[in-house]
């Protein structure tokens, strides 16, 4: 007997709303598909009605876990169409905040994994571990989640030797506790045993369905835009991109796992190795006409953003392209042939941040089904169709 | 004075008061275990260290609005949870803790009360089933199904590794047993593969990590009990409770001696086993990751059973040995 069960927009399993439709006969699943749209929020269409620099905190909004990534995908590309020079010491701290970034959001998915796979112990210590990255950023930025520390031409806080010690020292506790992980999350046999095997994705196929981040290099391709485009300083710091190659969640985890040792390193050689000299330089207002593409390494994943300008103070068009975006055609392939059980294990491995993806709406007729385009003055029209509709039936009058 | 001794052992204790308040505190126990473990605080509000938290809950369950589905079997959807309460709390009954010396036998120890136990804990499970499947909804349907495959898989390790120790002491009573082997205690350690195994077992059947399967919230929402609410959920909370004493009691009755005849020595020695039971379900639960229900059956035949059939023969070589 095949149904079909709906997983979202509302679930236990899903921090953020998408529709998940899965086939299954039985406890096996034999078709999915996914509906996104729950979430969009109009950003590109803002950017355009803010200027270059109060862009920095509304990119810096997009995403709650990654908001250093697109603002530094973002400040990178109005850089290069301003032609400016970052000063080195500006690059290595915008670095530095990168890679604990990557730390703190790769604890959170390690948590998270436990947590889907039934293993909340494993979730309750790894979240209690993030904390120390979370404080190391609040010492650096003074704040948690949008650290606000990106502008145009570098950065805005500087760094002085008491806070490079603080953070020493609370990286050593890191190591060791992301080592006892390490052993946990790949030796204890019933989390291994949910996540072996699970969400199979052969090397052609993630090629095929352009996987980005974690999800790809798990299955054995070593793509990585900070290796094969050094942004920032990237070309300096010494790092190796992390694969396995079982194709698996497991895979997925053994790699964000041995990401977060790579990192470790990079901000003991960033904090070792900081340049003297100024942090920015001062950016001009306007942006000659010219259009970019800036690439970045999120945690999650490839992190593009397209951004056009045309000599105002404003850009013409902003365009956002989320890793989660590049990984959803290879989920459906991943889902498919696995067990209900596996669900949330497999969309959970992608790192699945929805609000940062939805970019579209789709209108479905709820009775028949059927999706069509409407532009927005049709819209209106209903609205007004229908809200003159109200006012008529009310027979209300406004006192004043 | 007879009916009214009776009433007062049904009502009071060890009947449904004494069990009301006692499930509530072990719930408290395994909570606080649990949240120890995950470096948390666990109830600390409610009453003293959150004792009450339990309590707390139950009557503000009992509170909250209670909807029945309308596509569901009304008659039924709403009578299983008075129904499983009522067969746990009989199960209860047969446990020896009170009253008991082996001369004058009272009418709820008789040879054979062993087999009734295991049939009124088996019986709960059914009652997960029925409940999940008469409330029609997909995720409660998936929970229903989960439930019956675990059930294939747990409960004839779970027969076997309980009747060693019956073999060893010769004897289908649980108050022969348990006098059995509060005579002879070196012949417990005899059946400690049995007891590790009827623990992972009982971890099966009161679906608690890693075999959490019917209700795993990540996967099918609230599993069997999606459409459960108010006063329903919260009886079938309490069941959970007392099923988990009643299943402690059962192991500290046939693997951990018992419990003395006299009533007091009795009753602190039957909180201190099944805390003692209960306190490695709650490690358990801590350390593991919950498994996919092909993984339970898997685990249960190809690991379980031989174990617990291996267990039978040193039990009968043992026995051989001593006679």
């Amino acid at each position: 007997m095949k149904f079909q069960i709906p997983i979202g927009p509302q679930h236990p399993a899903l921090k953020e709303p998408i529709g998940l439709r899965v086939v299954v006969e039985g406890e096996i699943i034999r078709d999915a598909d996914l509906r996104l749209g729950y979430n969009h929020r109009g950003l590109e269409k803002l950017a355009e009605q803010k200027t270059w620099i109060q862009n920095i905190y509304l990119t810096e909004r997009i995403c709650g876990i990654c908001s250093h990534s697109h603002t530094t995908c973002y400040v990178q590309g109005v850089e290069k169409l301003m032609e400016l020079q970052v000063p080195k010491r500006g690059l290595y701290i915008r670095t530095l905040v990168s890679e604990l970034e990557r730390v703190h959001s790769h604890l959170l998915w390690l948590g998270v994994a436990g947590h889907e796979a039934g293993f909340d112990s494993f979730f309750m210590y790894t979240w209690r571990d993030r904390e120390i990255v979370m404080d190391i950023l609040e010492i650096i930025s003074g704040n948690r989640v949008h650290y606000g520390i990106n502008t145009i031409g570098g950065v805005r806080r500087d760094l002085d030797e008491l806070q490079v010690k603080k953070i020493l020292d609370s990286l050593d506790i890191l190591r060791k506790r992301s080592e006892y992980y390490q052993n946990l999350g790949t030796t204890e046999p019933s989390f291994v045993a949910r996540l072996a095997g699970v969400g199979y994705l052969s090397k052609e196929d993630a090629i095929a369905l352009c996987a980005v981040g974690p999800t790809l290099r798990a299955s054995g391709v070593p793509r990585d835009v900070r290796k094969d485009d050094p942004y920032a300083v990237y070309d300096e710091l010494p790092f190796e991109v992390c694969t396995a190659d079982t194709c698996d969640v497991l895979g997925r985890t053994v790699v964000r796992i041995k990401e977060l040792f790579q990192s470790y390193n990079m901000i003991e050689y960033i904090l070792k190795n900081l340049p003297e000299g100024p942090i920015a330089v001062r950016a001009p207002r306007r942006a000659k006409p010219n259009e970019v593409v800036s690439r970045y390494e999120a945690p999650r994943g490839e992190n593009i953003h397209y951004i056009k300008s045309n000599g105002t103070e404003k850009p013409e068009r902003l365009k956002v392209r989320a890793p989660t975006l590049g990984n959803y055609a290879a989920t459906i392939k991943m889902l498919k042939n696995g067990f209900i059980a596996d669900v949330p294990l497999i969309f959970a491995a992608i790192d699945p941040c929805i609000c940062c993806a939805e970019r579209a709406v789709a209108l479905v007729d709820a009775r028949t089904g059927q999706e069509k385009v409407v532009p927005m003055l049709a819209l209106k029209q209903l609205s007004q169709k229908i809200s003159g509709l109200n006012a008529r039936k009310r027979e209300v009058e406004w006192p004043l | 004075m007879a009916t009214l001794k009776t009433l007062v052992y049904l009502i009071v204790y060890p009947g449904l008061l004494f069990l009301f308040i006692y499930s509530t505190f072990i719930e408290w126990y395994d909570r606080k275990l649990y949240a120890r473990f995950q470096n948390r605080m666990g109830p600390t509000h409610t009453g003293k260290a959150g004792l009450l938290q339990p309590i707390a809950d139950f009557f503000k369950l009992m509170a909250k609005e209670d909807i029945t589905p309308e596509r569901a079997d009304q008659g039924l959807f709403s009578a299983l949870p008075a129904f499983g309460l009522a067969i746990v709390s009989t199960a209860m009954l047969l446990l020896p803790v009170w009253n008991y010396s082996l001369d004058k036998p009272s009418f709820t120890s008789f040879n054979g009360d062993l087999i009734v136990l295991l049939y009124l804990l088996s019986l709960p499970t059914f009652i997960f089933f029925l409940a999940g499947w008469s409330s029609t909804n997909l995720f409660s349907t998936v929970g229903a199904a989960r439930v019956l495959t675990m059930l294939f898989g747990y409960e004839v390790p779970l027969f076997l590794s309980v009747l060693s120790p019956a073999i060893l002491a010769g004897s289908w009573r649980l108050a022969e047993i348990a006098a059995f082997y509060r005579a002879r205690p070196l012949l417990i350690l005899v059946n400690l593969l049995a007891f590790l195994i009827a623990l992972i077992c009982v971890q099966a059947k009161l679906e608690r990590t890693p075999f959490d399967i019917p209700h795993a919230e990540t996967e099918i929402v609230g599993g069997t009990f999606t459409e459960y609410s108010g006063k329903k959920l919260a009886l079938f909370r309490l069941m959970l409770d007392v099923e988990m004493v009643v299943a402690a009691g059962l192991l500290a009755t046939v693997f951990l001696g018992g419990f003395p005849t006299n009533p007091w020595l009795g009753l602190v020695s039957f909180i201190l086993k099944t805390m003692f039971v209960i306190f490695f379900l709650s490690l358990i639960r801590a350390t593991t990751s919950r498994i996919r229900v092909d993984q339970v059956v898997a685990f249960s035949w190809k690991y379980l059973a031989p174990l617990a059939v291996l267990q039978l023969l040193i039990v009968i070589l043992v026995k051989g040995f001593i006679s």
